[in-house]
């Protein structure tokens, strides 16, 4: 056993894979906001809400109908994603052609009424939902314990981020780059491109919803879940600038760590030091680290 | 401004007996949290409580006319706080019932006291209710955070479990449980190993953990209340903690919790109550009727605080045949306390009141007959020495 | 400008008869989110900068004031003050970080900046954590005036209402509000005539800061209490809706806006979490349908209003 700045080296890495695994969550939260934000130009502030929506979901489909982790896995991003894509339809696409900080406050009100009605009905204590069976136990790595059901968290949102950037890289994504530089022009080549932009949504979206069947076995399933996340992602968001998908992958995991490693070195400090490091980075590049100036 | 407020008691049948005495009509708010973290706790529980002893005091035929309104204090002290001012200036409320949330239970013993009213609380834990901030126009009912610790803490170490590791939510909260848990261990011949701040509210408690686990301690006390102390408990069961022979001990937790894990994951967990529905056949008989109205969920300690609290004020304004602050205040310091939930006992000079509290056990599932059937009685820490002495809260009521 | 002073008159004499027909203690948390209002409304409606983190001066200033008039005992008038310069302080140097971005980045980073001034405030010593600064004493106000009495409270906070209320009139109405619409209407042309646009935002945004602590520091001194409610993200949201639904950009907006949404939430109380949905429906329906809000709606067609404009 070795010592890295008066730390045993096994605090060290046990929390810094603990930060990894919070760094999964901010870089989907964090993925999905960027994505809706490049086609839409709007920031959506009910996604955290609907990263809620999918751990509720996922219980739902526990409770009520007997279907298991490994299914709602599946179906849950697309149920919410639907649902994404019936708010867009209705509310959202309503409000292009107007400043995009409307498009903020109205998915704040859909954020305080989709919380409030889950607060109603399942109140705020929150809800059980078991780790499946498949991934109970965990490794000893010899320097801690680290639960099998973390590890997959850690390599399923890696694989989701590389998916989504290799998606970014094919003719899909090709058409949404060009969608947001000139929505006439792509128009004009046969795109639909209010039909594109829904789907952004949908998809967008359904990323929330999975990293909130991701959560479900760790975190309490409460109404409220969402809405203290979604702050830290928005600080997460501004470090990274909006301007790449690989921007905000590499910042979601980043921050993850440093908080993780904030936790032994001050943890009383743990909440506070995304906002502090958003401060600096204000200071030193406005646009982020990955940004383009807007 | 009229607090719509819901209208409940209404207890018609008889309202006219003619006796000796003059007609008097109380009103009683009971202020709680519907909708937030305690409404499983408190929330309409504490109505239906109310509205039993109401009705076990056969207060119509005694000449009182009860009425009962409620109110949701979503746990902040500021709505609590103005609700309650509303109430007294304006409702003719005479007393205010339950009030679980430390920070809202001290705003409205304030107000009350502003207003020379009587206050009850039945559902928070801060101590300095009857300490440093106590008040000649309140009484605190079911438990505190020092009689927790001090079941806790104290009885757990003469148990054995004689080192202690701290999780601790980084608050003034937090800090003050870990205070007097340290101390009351210490004072049992108990060792604290080390403690750790999480942030507060937190979601990730699992490096927290680690460290409780690497500890190697036998007791992790759960310095948090909440969501906090849930997930806590949650991840630890994802650890394994417990099956490594440490024992969790919540330090502010209730049977609407244990309810809401499930055995599974609660099981092993060592915890302080003021009452449990399963002691003896006047609680259990009483827990019953309380079932039957509830849709079949047992009463909480702060339900059974609500019921004989009420009963103890209603009591004291037929023994005086008054309603005025100071007098029926008075009389229920004089009066020993007497209910089939709690006891007999006292309300001190301070405001506390002074019964027996439990130490539980949460048992495994396949110990439990079914449904609310959680508890194992470890200990019964005796009136006499479950709260804090009456020299050491600092209240200025005290000479 | 004889319709301005009309409406004074007319705003005035509301706040005389006032106390007669309602709860004071409701009106006063009325002046008091009505003045909150009016500082963000300064900001969003004239300088065209939406801050999703107001309660973040709003809160700093209660606790400041709560603290000085509690520990301290220090007389009201100088407790207010003295909170009033703590959201100052915050708002240069917030303002300063969240003017380098703007529109949607601008509202990220002041709710970002907010949310570490909530986590402060949940961890310092001095604001007293979950349970707030409680029972503030009202104090005399220039050691003569006991506030105890409701009534004696109300008129100062009529007072500091109109006070703060007349001073954004005043600014809105300057050569330098003037400048702020054409910065906000078009910040390059701005810019391009000599204007620096950013020190223009950043006075308006510290005023703004200054006249919100203004109102979180007069609402201690009412409430006695300062909470964490005052600094939570809702609180932000809330004074976003109250301005929303008055209209926003228009001068009696956030006023009218006050009145409805502290009235709506005092009625609809007992419905505890319903009100969260409503207050979501009204921020829906408010930005789909009904974006000039009720004032904006008054000004939209009588041709005599837009005219002295």
């Amino acid at each position: 056993m070795f010592t890295i700045l008066g730390i045993p080296s096994q605090a060290l890495f046990g929390q810094l894979l603990l930060g990894l695994i919070n760094g999964s969550f901010y870089a989907l939260l964090s993925l999905g906001l960027a994505i809706i934000f490049g086609l839409l130009n709007i920031i959506n502030f009910a996604h955290g809400a609907q990263y809620m929506m999918g751990a509720f979901l996922t219980w739902m489909l526990l409770s009520y109908f007997g279907v298991g982790y490994w299914w709602a896995l599946l179906l849950v991003p697309v149920l919410v994603g639907i649902f994404g894509l019936v708010l867009e339809r209705l509310l959202i696409s309503r409000l292009h052609h107007l400043d995009h900080l409307y498009g903020l406050l109205l998915t704040f009100g859909l954020a305080l009424i989709i919380q409030g009605l889950f607060r109603i009905r399942y109140g705020v204590s929150g809800l059980p939902y078991g780790i499946p069976l498949t991934l109970a136990g965990g490794q000893n790595l010899g320097f801690m314990f680290l639960p099998n059901y973390r590890l997959w968290v850690i390599l399923l949102s890696l694989s989701v981020c590389l998916a989504t950037w290799l998606v970014e890289k094919t003719k899909l994504g090709a058409y949404l780059r060009a969608a947001t530089e000139n929505p006439t022009l792509v128009q004009a080549f046969g795109i639909n491109v209010p039909r594109l932009i829904t789907l952004t949504y949908g998809g967008g979206v359904g990323l929330a919803a999975l990293a909130g069947v991701m959560a479900a076995p760790i975190y309490s399933v409460n109404p409220n879940m969402g809405a203290d996340m979604i702050i830290t992602v928005f600080a997460v968001v501004v470090i990274g600038g909006m301007g790449s998908i690989a921007g905000s992958i590499v910042t979601g995991f980043a921050l993850g760590l440093i908080e993780g490693l904030t936790k032994l070195l001050y943890p009383e400090a743990s909440s506070t030091v995304i906002f502090i490091i958003m401060a600096i980075v204000l200071l030193l590049k406005p646009a982020g680290l990955f940004g383009r100036r807007v | 401004m009229k607090l719509s407020a819901i209208l409940l008691a209404g207890l018609f049948a008889g309202a006219f007996t003619t006796g000796a005495r003059a007609e008097i009509d109380v009103k009683i708010g009971i202020l709680n949290d519907r909708s937030g973290v305690y409404a499983d706790l408190s929330g309409e529980g504490s109505v239906i409580a109310a509205r039993m002893a109401v009705e076990d005091f056969k207060a119509t035929d005694k000449g009182i006319r009860v009425n009962i309104v409620s109110a949701d204090h979503q746990n902040k002290p500021d709505v609590g706080s103005s609700i309650a001012r509303q109430w007294y200036d304006q409702e003719g409320v005479d007393a205010i019932f339950d009030v679980p949330t430390s920070s809202v239970a001290l705003a409205v013993s304030q107000v009350t006291r502003e207003k020379n009213k009587i206050f009850i609380d039945s559902g928070a834990g801060a101590a300095d209710l009857t300490g440093k901030q106590c008040s000649p126009n309140t009484i605190h009912w079911t438990y505190d955070t020092w009689a927790l610790a001090n079941g806790t803490g104290g009885a757990m170490v003469k148990q054995g479990g004689d080192t202690w590791f701290f999780i601790t939510a980084d608050y003034a909260f937090g800090h003050a449980l870990e205070r007097d848990t340290t101390a009351l261990v210490e004072k049992s011949g108990g060792k604290v190993l080390g403690s750790v701040k999480h942030p507060f509210p937190g979601s990730d408690f699992s490096s927290f953990l680690l460290q409780a686990q690497a500890s190697g301690a036998k007791v992790i006390g759960l310095a948090n209340a909440g969501g906090d102390t849930i997930n806590t408990i949650k991840q630890a069961a994802e650890f394994g903690i417990t099956q490594g022979g440490q024992k969790l001990a919540g330090l502010l937790i209730f049977i609407t919790d244990i309810h809401a894990l499930g055995l599974q994951v609660a099981q092993g967990l060592v915890l302080t109550e003021a009452f449990y529905w399963d002691l003896n056949d006047a609680t259990r008989a009483w827990s019953k009727r309380f079932a039957e109205r509830s849709d079949g969920k047992m009463p909480s300690m702060v339900h059974a605080g609500v019921y004989a609290s009420v009963l103890h004020y209603l009591k004291a304004i037929e023994a005086t045949n008054s309603k005025d602050a100071s007098v029926v205040m008075a009389k229920m310091k004089e009066m020993p306390t007497d209910d089939p939930l709690f006891g007999k006992g006292q309300v001190r000079i301070d405001g506390r009141v002074t019964h027996d509290m439990y130490l539980f056990e949460v048992k495994k599932p396949e110990e439990s007959k079914g449904d609310w059937d959680y508890y194992k009685l470890l200990a019964t820490i005796p009136a006499a020495e479950a709260f804090r002495p009456l020299n050491e809260g600092g209240c200025p009521l005290v000479k | 400008m004889t319709r301005y002073t009309r409406s004074f008159l007319i705003l005035i004499a509301l706040l005389v008869i006032g106390p007669h027909i309602l709860y004071p203690i409701f009106l006063m948390k009325v002046l008091c989110f009505a003045l909150f209002a009016c500082a963000f409304n300064l900001l969003l409606g004239y300088g065209g900068l939406l801050s999703f983190g107001h309660a973040a001066y709003f809160g700093m200033a209660s606790y400041v004031c709560a603290h000085a008039a509690k520990i301290w005992g220090w007389p009201p008038e100088l407790c207010i003050l003295l909170g009033t310069s703590a959201a100052a302080l915050l708002g240069l140097i917030f303002g300063a970080l969240a003017i380098r971005r703007q529109g949607i980045y601008f509202a990220m980073i002041t709710l970002a900046l907010a949310q570490m001034i909530y986590f402060f405030a949940l961890q310092a010593g001095f604001t007293g954590g979950e349970d707030g600064i409680q029972s503030v004493p009202r104090g005399n106000l220039f050691g003569v005036i006991n506030l105890a009495n409701d009534l004696a409270l109300y008129h100062v906070v009529a007072l500091i209402f109109l006070g703060g209320f007349w001073m954004i009139f005043r600014i809105v109405h300057s050569p330098f509000g003037q400048v702020l619409k054409a910065i906000r209407d078009n910040e390059s042309r701005a810019i391009s005539l000599g204007y620096r646009a950013s020190q223009y935002k950043l006075l308006v945004f510290v005023l703004s800061a200054a006249l919100a602590g203004l109102a979180g520091a007069t609402k201690v001194i009412v409430f006695q209490l300062a909470s964490l409610t005052d600094v939570h993200w809702m609180m932000s949201g809330e004074v976003i809706l109250i301005v929303l639904v008055g209209g926003m950009g228009t001068i009696l907006g956030p006023v009218v806006g006050a009145f409805v949404i502290v009235a709506m939430e005092n009625y609809l109380a007992p419905l505890g979490a319903w009100v969260t949905v409503i207050q979501g429906l009204v921020f829906v329906v408010c930005v789909l349908l009904f974006r000039q809000g009720i004032v904006g709606l008054f000004q939209r067609h009588p041709a005599r209003l837009k005219k002295s404009t």
